[in-house]
């Protein structure tokens, strides 16, 4: 402990002994810890951003179909209202919001152009809490009830089909005898939506109104559910399959869209990669630091070990050294970064070079997003590559010659 | 007892296509409590003796003996572990850890030791009034003039008690007075603690405080005289 004590001693001081050098070794440190987590935040934000637009798109967190539906997704495969426990488990509060939906296959046609297309009944009220369907529509109105008879189409299947606000179209699908139904519909509302494709995909009316046209009664073909945070879906995942029976499947957004959960995995690579790469930056600056330092002092490196300090102890000596700089520059960079993402709170404008991005789903405002696990990690990085770093400096210091310091020059 | 004993050491160093000798079949026998200086022309071997007898330096053959203990043949970790408890140093040339006060250089020994503060601070106090730097405890080395820096080592060398403490010119940079307080320190700790002394010199002044004189020529021993103090 006493060894401790001054190995801190001289660590510290040797450390602010050539104050230029530290204080740039530092400005360098803090940079670059900085640069690692303003651009994790960025990176962060702008995933979580599509993600959350691809949540919002249809899929809510958790999703509830008959056990074939993903399958074979058809009117058929349907699913009776919840009721029973699972009714209870939707009730839970911790699940945010939850709302029934038909989901079906069917063709649209305007007297132009017909398109494959996916026709969701929804019930608007519920929905709103859910998906994007809750924003403004681009032009016209939003759907108001389980009866409302109107449909909602996107900007871009309304341009593909050469239609427009109060044209009428034509759905056409199958009900689960396979027969043949259509019905006109007029256009009440056009939407956008951050991921272009839905815009072409997806098309609405209300929910009763679907039924009815599909024969199908009461039944609805998925029950989408929405909890806290999407990160963090797997307690809602477990209580909900508890309460779902046999013949239903539910499924985590991730396993719905393997792209998107897919796009998160790889993130959390690309951010590890990323800081690593930062830190090999600053390695080579630590180091070469290092290694002038420990060979300016041969001659009081010599002397302690002559004075019988052991190897082991000069070499933590330099390690401790090393590594009250790193702390130094982490906690810098760690407040310049925190402070940088809270003065960004409000977003970022990306619509200037975001135009071409709307295909990877990336929206225009970018949100950083500083977590504390990355944080974590950039720190524990910084500290744990560092000591390996300094370790060589370090070694070459432990075993200089007692005899070189204190025999004249 | 004996405190030291060399076998047979010789050391040559190799400089250039040149081998200088340092040590030359040296065989010497220090008793604990003895008071040694050795003597020599400049480039006599007489540091190289000293770094061989504190285990700094390896000879190329013969054998050292410390306390009863073969050192020759000891790691570094060993050699670092006994230097530590057993010597105290005061080199030739360089001293004093730059960054450390007088008084935490005279405390670096102790606190590598693993001593408590208190103790540590007691006795660096103590040892640096012994020496005549009271005042100046909190000076950085470069602060302090030659003769106060040869006063710290000094003081750093004594402060543990060590069982025997070997001085290469401890008096070089030191006005006749000083030198002479500390001679009549370090024979008082000799009498007192029985601390053996081996003081490499060519200042008349200290020889005249030795009860042993041994003179080196080219790193073999020429001379071997006891004198009366
Ligand atoms: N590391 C070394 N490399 C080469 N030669 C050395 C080395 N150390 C000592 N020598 C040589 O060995 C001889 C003995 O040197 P040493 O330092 O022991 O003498 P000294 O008696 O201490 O002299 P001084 O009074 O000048 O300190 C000298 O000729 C010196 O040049
Ligand atoms: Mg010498």
């Amino acid at each position: 402990m006493q060894v401790a004590g001054v190995v801190t001693r001289l660590a510290w001081r040797n450390l602010w002994r050539n104050h230029r050098r530290t204080l740039i070794m530092l400005g360098a440190v803090t940079v670059g810890v900085w640069a690692m987590m303003f651009m994790t935040s960025l990176l962060r934000g702008m995933v979580t951003e599509m993600v959350r637009d691809g949540i919002e798109g249809l899929p809510g967190h958790v999703q509830i179909h008959h056990r074939d539906y993903r399958d074979d997704p058809s009117v058929v495969n349907s699913l009776p209202p919840a009721s029973g426990r699972l009714r209870a488990a939707l009730d839970d509060p911790d699940v945010v919001a939850w709302t029934e939906r038909v989901r079906v296959p069917a063709v649209i046609s305007s007297e132009r152009e017909s398109r494959g297309v996916t026709l969701v009944g929804i019930d608007p009220t519920a929905e709103a809490r859910i998906s994007f369907l809750g924003d403004e529509v681009a032009v016209g109105r939003l759907l108001e009830s389980v009866d409302d008879d109107g449909v909602l189409i996107g900007r871009k299947l309304a341009e593909t089909l050469e239609t427009e606000l109060a044209k009428r179209i034509v759905l056409m699908s199958q009900d689960p005898d396979n027969e043949i139904v259509d019905r006109g519909f007029r256009i009440v509302g056009v939407f956008d939506a951050a991921i272009e494709s839905y815009e072409e995909q997806f098309v609405f009316t209300g929910r009763a109104v679907a039924q009815s046209l599909l024969r199908i009664d009461d039944r609805v073909q998925e029950i989408a559910v929405l909890g806290s945070d999407f990160r963090d879906i797997e307690p809602l995942l477990t209580h909900i399959r508890g309460a779902a029976d046999q013949r239903l499947r539910v499924d985590a957004w991730y396993e719905l869209d393997v792209y998107l959960g897919t796009m998160l995995g790889v993130m959390d690579g690309f951010v590890l990669v990323w800081i690593v790469v930062v830190f090999l930056a600053l390695s080579f600056g630590l180091v070469n630091t290092l290694v002038m330092a420990v060979f300016e002092r041969v001659r009081e490196i010599g002397l302690m070990l002559a004075l019988g300090m052991k190897p082991a102890v000069i070499l933590a000596q330099i390690l401790v050294e090393s590594v009250m700089l790193l702390v130094l520059g982490l906690f810098c960079g760690n407040v310049l970064a925190l402070v940088t993402v809270y003065w960004l709170r409000d977003g970022i404008d990306i619509s200037m070079v975001a135009e071409g991005m709307e295909l990877f789903g990336a929206a225009s405002m970018l949100y950083p997003l500083l977590t504390t696990d990355d944080m974590i990690m950039a720190n524990a990085v910084v500290i744990i590559l560092g000591i390996l770093a300094s370790l060589s400096p370090a070694w070459r210091a432990s075993r200089y010659e007692p005899i070189e310091a204190i025999s004249k020059v | 007892m004996t405190a030291v004993r060399c076998i047979e050491l010789c050391r040559t160093f190799i400089q250039g296509d040149q081998k200088i000798t340092g040590l030359d079949h040296v065989t010497l026998e220090v008793e604990k409590g003895e008071f040694v200086c050795l003597v020599a022309p400049s480039g006599g071997g007489k540091t190289t003796l000293l770094n061989a007898i504190g285990g700094l330096d390896r000879p190329d053959s013969g054998e050292v003996w410390v306390a009863g203990k073969r050192i020759d043949q000891l790691s570094k970790g060993a050699l670092a572990e006994m230097r530590l408890n057993n010597i105290g140093f005061v080199f030739q040339a360089y001293n004093l850890i730059p960054v450390l006060t007088a008084r935490e250089n005279v405390e670096f020994v102790m606190q590598v030791q693993g001593r408590p503060a208190k103790e540590r601070r007691e006795l660096a106090e103590n040892v640096l009034a012994e020496v005549g730097l009271t005042g100046l405890e909190d000076r950085l080395p470069a602060k302090m003039s030659g003769g106060q820096q040869q006063r710290v080592a000094v003081a750093r060398a004594i402060v543990t008690r060590p069982a025997m403490v070997l001085a290469d010119e401890p008096t070089a940079n030191l006005d006749s007075h000083t030198a002479e307080q500390l001679m009549e320190l370090f024979v008082e700790l000799n009498r007192t603690h029985k601390t053996t002394f081996i003081i490499a010199t060519h200042d008349q002044r200290v020889m005249s405080y030795a009860r042993r004189i041994v003179s080196l020529l080219d790193g073999r021993i020429v001379k071997d005289q006891q004198q009366a103090t």
